[in-house]
């Protein structure tokens, strides 16, 4: 990551993400009930809890990869509706990271990275190769360029799979799990890509439990359990006195050993 | 067998190699269309698709074949024999090669679509660039097999009067009376048609292997 001597920008008061009362069902299992959240232009929030709460399915809703059943979602002014055209709208603000990677096996890492340029962009394949490239470069793996996915370790592809996000210059990164597929040794590489990225002021929502990475970057923790927000907090406060006991219970679990 | 014989035996085989020709475009552009139909998600499409499927896997060739030229001509649409067999060829290859590809776009994982969709990428391109390269080197394997066959398949076209290579060899064999000897010709033409084509789907399924790993 380059070394910026400019401070970073400061959360605004302008909501970049807006949930409104948003319920989500899958058959009669009610996977969200009324969430309702917003989130500031360059801030940063960590999604926690257990499995099955509803924090993955929150996280896919903003970028419409799940339907939702009752609500509104706002990123950016822009108002999210079935209509294929505001999805593609918002789909091009939001870039995403997923817990397995997802990255074209078929491509090689540059052309993971310019073909939704290329495509949805209409860039020019030089211009969206010199993105690429420097964005590669930011995510330190610059020299992997013309491998494919499968000759990388997991670390390098999910870098790899954070630089094909930020080559469609998203306002809003989304990461659903990033390090809960990688070998304990890869986990630091990716946490400091994405640190580093928060540094530059990205809006980040992370599903994860990477406390560390939580406490360092966070400006607000929330905790979710059976599709519901129970606890928000900015981390020194959520990780001190947590004020719900499911909190103090996930809590309790999850920072055993640490 | 005299050299005149063996001239007739391929000018057969030239029909063979027109009709599997008619077979592997229209059933492979057609295929294509029954196979993202079949995965459209868009519920009374993918039941058309599917019923397509059933009907034309689930009837024999011949009888496709027999209706296309034959029964049509009954309520008064009489097809040139070419219009004919390249309808009854493409009808049949596109429900199998349909159904194979239907398989393989499935087996791709749904995590790439995600993917793609996440950087959004539009139904074209999901499919062009990231789903379609995939499935197809999934499909291979069943791909060949069933050109494999549909060269083999066309010997049936003679029922609509086309003296297709095997049609050839029966005429050649009650002329001259050496069975044998003019099926193990026809046999080897075949032969000679099939096995670079297998060898070609392996050597494609090598090389796209090598290509991802």
């Amino acid at each position: 990551m380059t070394n910026h001597a400019t401070t970073p920008p400061a959360a605004t008061d302008t909501p970049m993400i807006v949930m409104e009362s948003v319920e989500k069902w899958y058959g009669g299992f009610k996977a969200l009930t009324g969430i309702n959240l917003s989130v500031r232009a360059g801030e940063k929030i960590v999604l926690c809890g257990p499995s099955g709460s509803g924090k993955s399915t929150l996280i896919r809703c903003i970028n419409h990869l799940e339907a939702y059943e009752k609500g509104a979602i706002r990123v950016d002014g822009i108002t999210l509706g079935d209509d294929s055209s505001t999805i593609d709208a918002v789909r091009r603000e939001v870039g995403m990271v997923f817990q397995n990677f997802n990255l074209f096996p078929h491509l090689t890492v540059l052309q993971n990275c310019t073909l939704a340029p290329m495509r949805t962009l209409r860039q020019g394949r030089k211009e969206a190769e010199a993105t690429a490239r420097r964005l590669l470069d930011r995510v330190k793996i610059l020299e992997q360029a013309d491998k494919y996915p499968a000759q990388l370790s997991g670390g390098q592809q999910q870098r790899v799979a954070i630089a094909r996000a930020l080559c469609m210059g998203p306002k809003v990164m989304l990461f659903d799990e990033p390090t809960s597929a990688l070998d304990p040794e890869m986990v630091k590489e990716v946490l400091d890509t994405m640190v580093a990225l928060a540094e530059e002021g990205m809006t980040m929502i992370c599903v994860t439990h990477e406390m560390g990475f939580a406490r360092q970057v966070a400006d607000r923790v929330i905790f979710m359990a059976s599709g519901e927000i129970v606890e928000e907090a900015p981390p020194e406060v959520f990780f001190s006195k947590p004020s719900h006991a499911r909190t103090k219970q996930f809590l309790g679990e999850i920072l055993r050993g640490h | 067998m005299g050299l005149n014989e063996f001239l007739f035996l391929l000018a057969g085989l030239k029909w063979t190699l027109a009709l599997s020709a008619i077979g592997f475009v229209g059933g492979g552009v057609a295929g294509l269309v029954v196979a993202l139909a079949r995965t459209s998600g868009i519920a009374p499409l993918e039941r058309v698709a599917a019923s397509y499927i059933g009907l034309f896997q689930g009837t024999p060739l011949l009888m496709q074949l027999f209706v296309v030229y034959y029964g049509l001509a009954l309520v008064g649409l009489k097809l040139d024999a070419w219009v004919a067999v390249a309808i009854g060829f493409t009808l049949h290859a596109s429900a199998y090669l349909g159904e194979i590809w239907r398989g393989s776009i499935e087996a791709v994982p749904r995590g790439q679509t995600e993917a793609a969709k996440a950087l959004s990428l539009n139904y074209v391109s999901r499919m062009k660039d990231v789903i379609l390269p995939q499935a197809i080197r999934i499909s291979l394997p069943a791909t060949i097999g069933f050109l494999v066959q549909l060269i083999k398949g066309t010997s049936l076209a003679a029922i609509v009067g086309f003296t297709e290579l095997a049609r050839a060899g029966s005429i050649v064999s009650n002329q001259i009376f050496q069975p044998l000897l003019v099926f193990g010709i026809v046999g080897a033409l075949y032969f000679a048609m099939c096995w670079p084509l297998s060898l070609y789907g392996a050597w494609l399924e090598r090389r796209l292997a090598t290509a991802t790993r």
